[in-house]
């Protein structure tokens, strides 16, 4: 129970030695930063994997993979970029970083907690790498961890892997109730005078809902995790039904892997919300500053957020339908999938609506924000064939479903980071990035990811079942698919490379960029208003600030710029408000 | 809802419905950890909701053996009201402002809580000397899962309690307060969970 809060007060002291300023630090900003950059860190693991595995299916005869191992990357590779590296980077980098800024608290509720929840994901990564070296390699279970055949022998990594994949998981979801219980409650109670909910940036609510879908969805992962490593370890069959593997007649009996599926997806689908309600709520913020331009639909987008979040809960099981189900469940199902495209629909035209006669700035942040809406359309169309049970049968094990949920929930958020880094950076350092490095790394990316995944939408409709080691002796694929594949290998290790770019120009920036001053972006939110940059601890010198408006008053008529700070007071003093513009902080 | 945005050139600002304000002042910290406790009991909740989810979706199946429970589970749940009911006490000794001492309510809460535990293991030699085993079948394993979760996390409380021992044994009672305050909630709780799952254990057989 770590309660030593101090949300509005000096009362913990500034850090002096270097271990506990950097490394045991309770700062939610260098938090933030440990923890993007374990999660970059453990994010170019994963790209390494995808680019070994994308080496054997264009060019088979290089033989750098084998089957086994080809499986054991794929679901290193899934596992690391949805939870390790995107969850990760949105709730503990960006939540971490941006809340107590964007609210105008001084750190989080909870410091110690947070400090607690970042080790506990730097543990979590630490047991997952840990499995490589494990007797038997990682699991190759796919990176839905379906059991039987997770902890069945045959599969790799089936005795060691799967223990280590599952023991990381559950603790990984330990730091994430961690840190979501921090986000929540500083949002909900640290946020300044005059911040209502209301006026709080669209990151924020994002973040906040997200955090909150977490605390709910997260321990059905756990619960699930706890009781395949029972079945695993102690020979209880709570997902493993009688099984004949290898000629050997398993001890399980009378478990039902349909369980865990139930279990899995209802954790599985909210936790693409998790990762997207985050980018939702960045890329307003983003396209809103480069556009010099109020959102469109402040309170539209608030509440498409909450709806999604809340919709997100009813719809796992069309991940499913291949499963077997009752027909009016797969009724249900697919008519809550449906429905969910609504609100996210409306958000879509809100970003497009706050371009429109826009002072648009095609800065990098406002590059990668308009190629994040561009990515999401394409691959939020093709989720309206998935979620279709009649058409997301033919397809569900086809490339289709790889192209599809690597637009949307690969590509889309990932651009997403890419522009918020490049928009918040000189705010973390101090310092702008590159310019054209960053323009060379948009292109590329942008250009690229569409190259690698558009081809394989056609490969799907063509039959190209997925998760398949190697395509040599099929009939139905013909010669073009092959060279297809071949392309697309190219263009993934291109695109892997080029993200080379984007780490020299982070760190060479760091250290030698163009200084930024405070606000090099002209932007109203809080963040950008600190008293130093990057900012001290404490964030906000003597005094916190009192917030008069919105963050979106960009190119209010009649202002002598184009855009307002949160924490400019209104020209005429209000009545009801007695005190504005001082200090009114209670003395520690 | 407005959606649509109405620029008031009085107050210079085209936000939406610009004026509503509430703010109550910074939060001291016993209410930030009192609020930040129950925010904890949303995913535990969702946790246990699930594990039940789970339990009647299993026994749905066709080749459902119930276990017959021990009657040691009963002695189990009166213990664990008595350490609920204990906290309560402690909770309101603390809460009030006389001055009064808190250790021995604290440790009759620890004994009662210390009882239940050791109550639970009993019962869970009872099941195995009857050949329930933890693999045994589908059914027994819910069983030794839902208590041993709800265990484990009774003895997470039991670290928060070492704390309020120990700050009342450092000479901090303000400090021992507010542990104590959260610990009464946390104890509420997991008694609240406890009757859950005894009763889906009892009825849902």
């Amino acid at each position: 129970m770590a309660y030593v809060a101090s949300a509005d007060s000096h009362a913990h002291h500034e850090p002096r030695s270097f271990v506990t300023r950097y490394i045991w630090s309770q700062d939610h900003k260098v938090i933030a930063i440990q923890y993007s950059l374990t999660a970059i860190a453990v994010g170019l693991v994963a790209l390494v994997l995808s680019g070994l595995m994308r080496i054997q299916l264009g060019f088979p005869d290089t033989d750098i993979v084998d089957a086994s191992s080809y499986y054991q990357f794929m679901t290193l590779h899934g596992m690391i970029m949805v939870i390790y590296l995107l969850t990760a980077l949105f709730l503990g980098g960006f939540g971490n970083y941006l809340i107590p800024l964007m609210v105008g608290a001084r750190d989080m509720v909870f410091p110690y907690l947070n400090m607690l929840s970042y080790w506990f994901y730097l543990l979590s990564v630490v047991v997952l790498m840990a499995s490589f070296f494990v007797p038997g390699g990682p699991t190759g279970a796919g990176w839905t961890l379906y059991p039987p055949q997770a902890i069945t022998g045959g599969t790799p990594g089936a005795d060691w892997g799967i223990i280590t994949m599952l023991v990381s998981l559950a603790i990984f979801i330990v730091a994430a109730t961690a840190g979501g219980l921090n986000y929540v409650t500083t949002v909900l109670q640290a946020r300044t005078r005059g911040m209502t909910l209301m006026r709080m940036p669209l990151t924020v609510w994002g973040i906040f809902i997200a955090s909150i879908m977490a605390l709910l969805a997260f321990p059905a992962l756990f619960v699930a995790a706890v009781m395949m490593i029972l079945d695993s370890l102690l020979g209880t069959s709570f997902f493993m039904p009688a099984v004949i593997a290898m000629g050997q007649q398993l001890p399980h009996e009378g478990g039902s892997p349909l369980l865990f599926q139930h279990l899995f997806w209802f954790f599985g689908h909210p936790e693409v919300y998790i990762v997207a309600l985050p980018a939702f709520g960045l890329v307003s913020d983003l396209i809103s500053t480069h556009a010099r331009k109020n959102i469109f639909g402040y309170h539209m987008m608030v509440w498409a957020i909450v709806i999604i979040g809340g919709l997100s809960f009813f719809v796992w099981a069309h991940h499913m339908y291949v499963s077997g189900m009752n027909l009016s469940f797969g009724f249900f199902f697919a008519i809550s999938t449906l429905i969910i495209a609504v609100p996210t629909a409306i958000k879509v035209y809100n970003w497009i609506l706050t371009l429109w006669k826009g002072d648009i700035h095609l800065t990098v942040p406002m590059l990668f924000a308009i190629g994040f809406i561009l990515t999401f359309v394409v691959g939020g169309l093709t989720g309206l064939f998935l979620g279709n049970v009649v058409v997301d049968i033919p397809l569900a094990d086809t490339y289709f479903v790889v192209a599809h949920f690597h637009m949307v929930m690969g590509v889309a958020p990932i651009l997403v980071v890419f522009g918020a880094i490049y928009h918040w950076f000189p705010k973390i350092t101090g310092r702008m990035m590159n310019d054209t490095l960053g323009h060379l790394h948009f292109w590329i990316t942008f250009l690229g990811t569409y190259a690698i995944y558009f081809p394989m939408h056609y490969l799907g409709i063509l039959g190209m079942p997925r998760r398949y080691y190697a395509y040599e002796d099929y009939e139905f694929i013909p010669q073009s698919a092959h060279d297809l594949n071949t392309f697309i290998t190219v263009m993934a290790l291109l695109v892997g490379f080029a993200q080379v770019l984007f780490l020299w120009n982070m760190f060479w920036s760091a250290l030698r960029g163009r200084e930024a001053g405070p606000n090099p972006w002209n932007a109203t939110s809080l963040e950008w208003q600190t008293p130093e940059t990057p900012p001290k601890h404490g964030n906000w010198g003597e005094t916190l600030p009192e917030v008069y408006r919105w963050a979106y008053d960009y190119n209010v008529p009649g202002a002598p710029r184009d855009f307002i700070p949160q924490n400019q007071p209104h020209d005429e003093p209000q009545p009801s408000d007695p005190a504005s513009g001082h200090a009114r902080e209670k003395p520690s | 809802m407005s959606s649509w945005v109405r620029y008031d050139a009085k107050r210079g600002t085209i936000e939406p419905d610009p004026g509503r304000r509430s703010w109550s002042g910074p939060r001291d910290h016993p209410v930030l950890a009192r609020r930040g406790l129950l925010l904890f009991l949303v995913p535990l909740s969702s946790m246990f909701a699930l594990v039940v989810a789970a339990y009647v979706m299993r026994r749905q199946l066709g080749d459902w053996q119930p276990v017959p429970l021990p009657w040691q589970l009963w002695l189990s749940t009166a213990l664990l009201v008595g350490s609920s009911l204990a906290f309560e006490r402690a909770r309101r000794a603390a809460t009030s402002t006389a001055s009064v001492d808190l250790r021995p309510g604290l440790l009759l809460a620890a004994l009662l809580t210390v009882g239940f535990l050791g109550s639970q293991l009993w019962a869970w030699q009872v099941l195995l000397d009857r050949g329930y085993t933890l693999a045994g079948n589908p059914a027994s394993s819910f069983v030794y899962l839902m208590s041993g979760l709800h265990a484990l996390h009774l003895v997470g409380g039991l670290l928060a309690w070492l704390r309020a021992r120990a700050a009342l044994g450092r000479g901090e009672p303000e400090k021992a307060r507010v542990v104590i305050r959260l610990c009464a909630v946390y104890w509420h709780f997991l008694l609240v969970v406890w009757l859950v799952l005894f009763g889906v254990l009892l009825l849902l057989a």
